[in-house]
Formats: structure tokens, sequence, C-alpha cells
């Protein structure tokens, strides 16, 4: 009898495999580092990164809170601005063929060309630029997906609200909606990634020293590298948590677009 | 422009539907008398699913006029005269199977105790009742569009439109619904419209089998079709009875030769 082993195609597999890689790529990092006699400065070996984490857990903590706040505003303001240009647009096809070309005009924009402008234009000791920043980066992907969700109701859903004569809002209340929110998710996934890397991104360009960019450039000038990466270390952590956040909103949201199960 | 009379479910007559440069139909009249089964049946591409659309209103004629129960079509379509399955069953994924059969009415308005016991009791018809809470994801091809089937005869309609319904499912499942279709009609006495390119299913459900040809599509014979062992018989002696098997033939016949009007 042939069966496809369940255990490591199943959920055990599925969590256990990524851990089983991890511990083998440290220790790897660990050996390399110390039998290959790498320079500390090139790159310090895992213990030693996290003996820095531990020796400043509580700046740690501070500083991805600090980052991560930014994050969270500028992922909650530019979705919230996304997703209202997304339903205006799919209405409105004036505001859609101005609204789309300039979405690929912020999409090409650099953070790096951002942050230093409005670091100056709303000064050195507020968050504000750092949050804008994000704002700017998450309205892009938010809005594409969105309108793409809003404007790709199925033919025959379509067919149905009109054979049912469903007003204009039931027929978005009933198809139109709840068939974006899948890609709606979509976008939300990739702005919350993004979201946090813009967050540190935004902080190498002076300005308030309190979240875990400036802690990273401070530490890296100060050639403090195992320092500069305990805090890459929870730059990583907090992009990870935002990912994962997003994708358990997804799970609750829409239930019936999941893959397995 | 005649006025719609009072016994046709539905009347179109001189109905040209062209998309652009295509002539989808050509001048095509047909009258369907209340509580009649209609098949219409042709070539792909002969304008069988336009014919139906412009019955539903979800498109608007070129040119001649459509009734559907004594009204324009865009009335009856208001009014919710007609339900309709799609040859996809096309239900919305991010319901369950029992709130998916309860949308009709939700959109008319009728309240939820009442809708859910017409939806429960229309899942009991088509044998679903078990498979309420589950997700249409969750379902076999077949049992989706036995739902698409119940969703379409949630309100009641005095008219069923279908286009196809069958069309994507294996011969057991496919002869299994076909009954069902038959005693659904017969308990509500529904007028049925359905789009099917099987000759022996048309042959086997059909008070009247119309046949069209293609470029431009228009009616190329109307086939009546008598089957006494529908009252007596089981439908396994409805498909083995000569009567049968002479409407399969004359249909066929009338497929392949168009021009020649046929009559059994
Ligand atoms: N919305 C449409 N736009 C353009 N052409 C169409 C449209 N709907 C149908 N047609 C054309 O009309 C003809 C009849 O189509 P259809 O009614 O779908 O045929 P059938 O259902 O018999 O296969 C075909 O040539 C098809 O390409
Ligand atoms: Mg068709």
């Amino acid at each position: 009898m042939r069966r496809v082993l369940p255990g490591w195609a199943g959920t055990w597999g599925r969590a256990v495999a990524p851990v089983v890689v991890a511990v083998l790529a440290l220790t790897a990092w660990q050996v390399l580092v110390t039998v290959g006699r790498v320079a500390p400065f090139v790159l310090p070996s895992p213990v030693a990164i996290a003996e820095a984490l531990g020796a400043i857990l509580p700046q740690v903590v501070s500083a991805a809170l600090a980052t991560g706040a930014n994050a969270l505003w500028g992922l909650v303001a530019g979705s919230v601005l996304a997703l209202v240009a997304a339903a205006l647009a799919a209405r409105l096809g004036w505001l859609r063929s101005t609204l789309v070309p300039l979405a690929a005009v912020v999409a090409a924009l650099p953070i790096v060309a951002l942050a230093p402008i409005f670091a100056t234009m709303f000064g050195a000791t507020s968050e504000l630029p750092r949050q804008l920043v994000v704002t700017v980066v998450v309205f892009v992907p938010v809005f594409v997906n969105a309108l793409r969700g809003l404007q790709s109701v199925a033919p025959v859903h379509a067919d149905l609200m009109r054979a049912c004569a469903a007003s204009g809002w039931a027929a978005t209340r009933t198809v139109t909606l709840p068939g974006a929110l899948p890609h709606v998710f979509t976008g939300l996934r990739l702005a919350a990634a993004g979201a946090v890397i813009s967050a540190v991104v935004a902080e190498y360009f002076g300005g308030l020293q309190s979240g875990l960019g400036s802690r990273i450039t401070s530490a890296a000038a100060n050639s403090a590298y195992p320092r500069a990466w305990a805090y890459v270390t929870a730059a990583c952590a907090l992009g990870l948590l935002f990912y994962a956040a997003a994708l358990a909103a997804e799970r609750l949201t829409t239930p019936w677009n999941r893959r397995t199960s | 422009m005649s006025p719609p009379s009072a016994k046709a479910m539905v009347e179109v007559s001189g109905v040209t539907q062209r998309f652009g440069t295509t002539t989808a139909l050509s001048d095509v009249s047909l009258t369907i008398a209340s509580g009649e089964f209609v098949t219409l049946i042709g070539p792909s591409g002969c304008g069988k699913s336009t014919l139906l659309r412009l019955v539903a209103d979800l498109l608007t004629p070129t040119e001649g006029t459509v009734h559907v129960a004594g009204k324009t079509a865009r009335a009856a379509r208001e009014a919710q005269d007609y339900g309709i399955a799609f040859q996809q069953a096309g239900l919305l994924e991010w319901r369950t199977v029992l709130r998916n059969v309860e949308l009709p009415l939700e959109l008319h308005g009728v309240g939820a105790r009442e809708r859910r016991a017409r939806a429960e009791e229309l899942l009991e018809v088509v044998g679903l009742a078990d498979v309420a809470d589950k997700r249409p994801s969750q379902l076999s091809g077949g049992m989706q569009q036995r739902v698409a089937i119940a969703r379409a005869l949630a309100a009641k309609p005095a008219l069923l439109l279908m286009d196809e319904p069958f069309g994507a499912l294996d011969e057991m499942t496919r002869e299994r619904l076909q009954d069902e279709l038959l005693s659904i009609r017969a308990r509500e006495g529904t007028t049925v419209l359905l789009v099917t390119h099987s000759v022996s299913e048309a042959a086997y459900l059909s008070d009247r089998v119309v046949v069209m040809s293609p470029r431009p599509g228009r009616i190329a014979a109307v086939v009546d079709v008598d089957l006494p062992l529908r009252a007596t018989g089981t439908p396994t002696d409805v498909r083995e009875s000569p009567e049968f098997f002479a409407a399969t033939t004359v249909v066929r016949e009338a497929l392949r030769a168009p021009a020649r009007v046929a009559s059994p």
C-alpha cells in the first residue's frame, strides 16, 4: 500500500522544516565565522549577536516599539487612504485614469529619496516624516490590489445581480466587496512587510534617535557590529510580526479563501 | 409591437441581436406557453445563450420585443418573475450553501426566518440538506450545480431559465438531476426554458425542442415531444421507450438538416 507521508506534508512538517533549516543555517554561520576566522566587523557570529541582544534588550525593545509605532500608523493611514481612493476610483472613471498613473509614479519613488525631504519638511524632532514615508509606501500596493479586486467581479456574479434586480449598493455589498477582500489582503500583506522596512530605512536620514534604524546606523558608526546586528535582528522580527498579523487578519476575514482545508 | 398574449409565459417576437458586426440572432420569434418545458438546442455559437439572456433581460434586443409573464422582459426581471441557472454554478464562495440559496430572497427583502425556511426546504428538494452549512468550495461540481438550481427556484419563479446547467456533469449525476428537475417542475408548475447541446437531454425533458441553426442564429425547426410514459413509467421506462427514441431521431435529423421543418 502506498501512502503519501502525512506528517511531513502536514502541519508538523510545515512547522518543523523551517526551524530545522534555521538551526542548521545558524550553526553553519557560527562554524564558518569561528573556524574560518572571519573578522568580527565583517560578520559577527550568531552567539556574539545573541549576547549583544541580551545585554541591551530593553533598548532594543523600546527602539522596536518606536519603529513599530511608526510603521503601524503609516500602515493604517496608508491603507485607509488607499481603500478610500480605490473605492472612489472603481466608481469614477475620470478619477481612475488620474490615480492609476499616479500610483505607478509613487511606486517608482524610492523611499531613500523621500525620507530626507520629509525629514527637512517636518523637522528633526518629529516622528511624522517617518510615518509619512510609510504611508506613501503602503498606499501603492493596497490601492493597486484593492482596485483590481473591486473591478474583478466575475461576469456570472454580475449577471446574477442583474437577474435578481439587485440595486447598485446591494450588488456592491453582496458580490463586489466580498470578492475584493482577497485582493485587498494581498495588498495588505505586501504593505505590512513594506511598512516595517520603510519605517526602519526612513530613520537612516537623521531626526529622532528613537527607533531601530537610527540605532543600527549609530552602532555601525561606532563599529559595534554585534549591537548593530542585534537591532537588525529586531527589525527582522518586527517585519515578521507585521506580516503574521496581516496573514492572521486575512485568515479571519476571508476564511473561504484558504488554499488548504 | 404586438401586445403580449394572456396565456404566454414568454413571447419573443421578431428579435434580431447584433454584437458589432456579428449577427447572433436574426428575426427570431418564439412563444412559450405557461407550464411548458422548452429546450433550445443547436451547434455552439448559434445564439442559444443570447436568446436566453434576452428573455432574462440581461441583454436588450437590437430589434424586436421580448415579453415575459405578460410584461416587458425588464419589468419581469424587476418583479423577479424568473429564476436563472447559468452554465457555471456561479455561487458566492464566501457564503454558506444555505445563504447562497437565500440570496434572491434576501435581495428582494424577504425576512430572515422566511427565507431560511424556504432555502432549507429547497435544499431538501435537491438532496443537499446535510451540506447547508458548508462552503461551495467544499462541494463537488454536481452538488454546486444543484445549489445553483435551488437558488434559481428560491423565489418561486413562474419561469425557470437554465443555460446548459448539467453540461459539465457526468452522465449519472446528469440523469439524476434531470429527474429532480422534472419532479420539481411537476410539483411547482414552473415553466422552463433550458439550453442544452444534448439531444437525449432535450428529448427527455421537453414538451418542445427548439432546434437552432448558426450564422446567423435562427430557429430551424420546432419538434413536439410527447412521451406518454412520463406520467406513468419510471425514468428508465421513459428513456427506453420507442417514443423517446423517435423524438431523439427527429431532433438529431433536424440538427443535421436544419432547413427542413420536422415533426414526429
Ligand atoms: N457579449 C457578446 N459580445 C460579442 N459577441 C457575442 C456576445 N455574446 C455572444 N456573442 C456572439 O454571438 C454568437 C452567439 O453566441 P451564444 O449565444 O453564446 O451561442 P451559444 O450559446 O449557442 O453557443 C457567437 O458568435 C458569439 O461569439
Ligand atoms: Mg451558450
